[in-house]
């Protein structure tokens, strides 16, 4: 091999670059978000909570096509009471606050949906009631 | 030997862009017969509803008359079915014109019909606004305009309904739409709305935006907000255009209605009483 010494140089210092992120803070990923239960003391969702954890963003977008596409606007019954397809109108009745709940899984892993850019958060309606 | 390849390559290779070329003629010359009929007289047409009904008569099919002999008496009826749709569907209010959201909103009877106007009109015509929304048409151009399928037509009921999240502000739509009906959103439009609707979503910067005949109210059994808001008057009337004994048709079948650039061939599903 030629230029021996520069090109293993190169690679591992290449190398820890890429890993940068996971050396650097200790090859620890953070303590794990906590999302709040939700503040009304409700202990049924739509789906066991495995399932929402893996796939809420699936059943919204199932929900959305429903509702809009196909004219599918039948109630999820929970818990014996009645909810809209939505996510003003289902889920934020329970987890209403979504920076303790939406937000926590989302900043940790890094994803910002634009789910907020239309609909409205707990917060942002209280925020315009009050003026 | 060389040249009896070559000469035999270049027969093939005419006999191939030959039948290349006429495969089409062909193809149209044999179906001609099949397709030429039905495809003219439609556009002929053109006009009010005929061509209508045998298209989608099995159908609900959402429509509307606006009486404006109602509001001729009541201006103020107007703007209060306007207030009740900017508080149902958080439509913001915003002061400049060029950049204005609008579901339903009032104009001057030649805006509203530049193809009924002309000279020496009755005084009422002249100083009255006129209500003018969405037409829901049955022959919607937005819906053919739009390139991600995010204003389409709802098999259900007719309405010409939006998925938000799919327009990509292209505004085609508004482009083909012969009413102006859709707004655009040049700005975020949340500081301007007075009040929210927390049963509706806002919209976004970037979307383009229309009446949706109140479908999400309706699929609560309510009726749309501003019919709601007329409740009693009959100034908006609200029901299936083929359903032969509902109000609607009555009204229809009574009065004398003209719709708003019938000449479009969109065949719209609001009626006006003038």
């Amino acid at each position: 091999m030629y230029n021996k010494g520069y090109v293993i140089t190169g690679l591992v210092i290449f190398v820890l670059f890429v890993t940068f992120p996971v050396w650097f803070n200790g090859l620890d990923a953070g303590p794990l978000p906590k999302p709040e239960p939700p503040p009304g003391g409700e202990k049924q969702c739509v789906a066991p909570a495995a399932e929402m954890r893996d796939s809420h963003m699936q059943l919204l977008n199932e929900w959305r096509d429903d509702v809009l596409r196909n004219s599918n606007r039948v109630m999820i019954t929970v818990d014996g009471k009645e909810y809209r397809k939505g996510l003003q109108i289902a889920c934020m009745q329970c987890h209403s606050n979504k920076e303790k709940f939406c937000d926590t899984c989302h900043d940790y892993a890094a994803v910002s949906p634009t789910c907020w850019d239309c609909h409205i958060a707990p917060a942002e309606l209280a925020k315009k009631e009050a003026q | 030997m060389m040249d009896n390849k070559r000469r035999k390559f270049l027969k093939m290779a005419g006999a191939t862009v030959l039948a290349g070329i006429s495969a089409p003629a062909i193809v149209k010359l044999s179906s001609t017969d099949a397709v030429a009929s039905g495809g003219g007289q439609e556009a002929a047409a053109g006009g009010h509803s005929q061509s209508a009904a045998g298209a989608s008569s099995a159908r609900i099919r959402l429509g509307m008359v606006v009486d404006m002999r109602v509001f001729y008496q009541d201006q103020a009826l107007l703007d209060v079915a306007i207030e009740a749709c900017v508080k149902a569907h958080n439509i913001p209010e915003i002061p400049d014109r060029k950049s204005e959201i609008k579901w339903i909103w009032k104009t001057g009877y030649e805006n509203a019909f530049p193809e009924h106007s002309h000279n020496h009109r009755s005084q009422i015509l002249e100083h009255n606004q006129f209500a003018v929304l969405c037409n829901h048409c049955d022959n919607p151009s937005c819906v053919k305009a739009c390139p991600t399928k995010a204003t389409f037509v709802v098999e259900k009921n007719g309405i010409v309904a939006m998925d938000f999240h799919r327009c990509i502000g292209c505004r085609f739509c508004m482009a083909a739409c012969p009413f102006g009906a859709r707004s655009f959103n040049w700005q975020d439009p949340r500081p301007f709305i007075k009040r929210y609707n927390p049963d509706f979503p806002t919209r976004m910067r970037g979307v383009v935006e229309k009446c949706n005949f109140c479908g999400e109210r309706l699929a609560l059994g309510l009726e749309p907000a501003c019919v709601e808001a007329c409740k009693g008057t009959g100034a908006l009337v609200f029901g299936d255009l083929n359903d032969a004994d509902s109000e609607i048709r009555k009204v229809l079948d009574e009065e004398f209605t003209i719709q708003r650039k019938p000449s479009a061939g969109t065949i719209p599903s609001v009626f006006y009483i003038v």
